[in-house]
């Protein structure tokens, strides 16, 4: 008697059948997870890390204000100084307070007041252009302001 | 009477996972996972809107922070290269209770007065006023015996949690004694446009 009797072989495909749950588990997170994209985003946004996050409760109340320095295609139209873009065009200071006000139409009357800008700033933006932002929200009464922010994993 | 063999009733899924497949990577492609976490901060009112009424603050109970067009960190008075010493530094600041005559008299009188430059890049403003609230909220996380992440995470909405938040902050007869005091001062217009 042999001690290395040949064992049998085994078949040597692997099972396939748990494939397709994997896959919708998967599908099912990424579903879950994702807002579709509803605007063209035509500023650089390398959003800053930070470790004292808070996440919004209501999303309806929110507005997005997106600054920085205009992507490639849109350098030779609106140059390389950090732009603002609210929606899906780019506004100037100025007129801040009635894009304000026209986001705040969109609320009902009782929550007009609880909006809160959310603003996506690229790292590279300068100060000046934040704090003149933050002056005509003030006058446009929105005060609540949430510094978007991706979590700092260094610590 | 023999039984007719029946066809095999199982339907084929191997194909299966490529459906599945195809989906995921539409739904890949198409969608940005949701980011709406940062640092929420409330802006002071209007200009005008505030009295005009000249608050003296004591200079031994504010905390002044500057950043100038460099990002160079000026901490009362002193230049520092390390943000992550100002955390300490604040709660230090804050909870003195009068002990050192350079610092705050009580949490209530203390103020961290935040100051940058026009010049200042968005990066180093987030890194400084990222430690001036995580300041805060060791403090008071502390004070009810929780992590930051479970202090930033109580819901205001729900009674207990809601009693926690408030005995964090120290809320006696519906006054907050020890307030976020955190102060963004108007950038000056050294560096910059």
């Amino acid at each position: 008697m042999s001690k290395f009797s040949k064992k049998e072989k085994e078949d040597p495909s692997i099972p396939t059948s748990a494939l397709p749950d994997i896959i919708f588990m998967l599908l099912f997170f990424f579903m879950v997870t994702t807002v579709l994209r509803e605007t063209t985003i035509n500023v650089e946004q390398r959003v800053p890390a930070a470790t004292e996050l808070k996440k919004l409760q209501r999303k309806s109340l929110v507005s997005y204000l997106y600054i920085g320095k205009p992507t490639q295609r849109m350098i030779p139209v609106f140059g390389k100084e950090p732009r603002i873009q609210a929606n899906d065009v780019f506004i100037a200071t100025e007129e801040l307070v009635k894009w304000v006000f026209q986001e705040k139409d969109k609320l009902n009357e009782v929550e007009r007041d609880q909006i809160t800008i959310a603003l996506k700033v690229d790292k590279e933006a300068k100060m000046g252009l934040i704090s003149d932002v933050q002056l005509e929200l003030r006058e446009a009464n929105a005060r609540k302001v949430l510094y978007t922010t991706i979590l700092n994993l260094d610590d | 009477m023999a039984k007719k063999k029946r066809a095999n009733p199982e339907i084929n899924s191997s194909s299966m996972a490529d459906i599945a497949f195809l989906l995921l990577i539409f739904f890949l492609v198409t969608t940005t996972i949701a980011n709406d976490k940062g640092i929420l901060m409330q802006l002071p009112p209007k200009p005008d809107d505030m009295e005009d009424i000249d608050i003296k603050i004591k200079d031994h109970n504010l905390f002044k922070v500057y950043v100038n067009s460099a990002d160079r960190l000026l901490v009362e008075g002193e230049p520092m290269s390390d943000v992550t010493e100002i955390r300490d530094m604040v709660k230090e600041h804050v909870m003195n209770n009068g002990r050192d005559p350079k610092m705050s008299d009580n949490p209530k009188d203390a103020i961290v007065s935040f100051k940058t430059d026009r010049g200042t890049s968005y990066e180093m403003y987030i890194l400084v006023l990222n430690e001036l609230n995580a300041a805060y909220n060791e403090l008071y996380a502390e004070r009810v015996g929780l992590t930051t992440k479970e202090w930033r995470d109580l819901d205001n909405k729900d009674p207990e949690q809601k009693k926690l938040y408030d005995k964090g902050r120290g809320v006696v007869d519906g006054k907050v004694t020890i307030p976020r005091n955190i102060s963004i001062a108007e950038p000056s217009k050294i560096g910059g446009n």
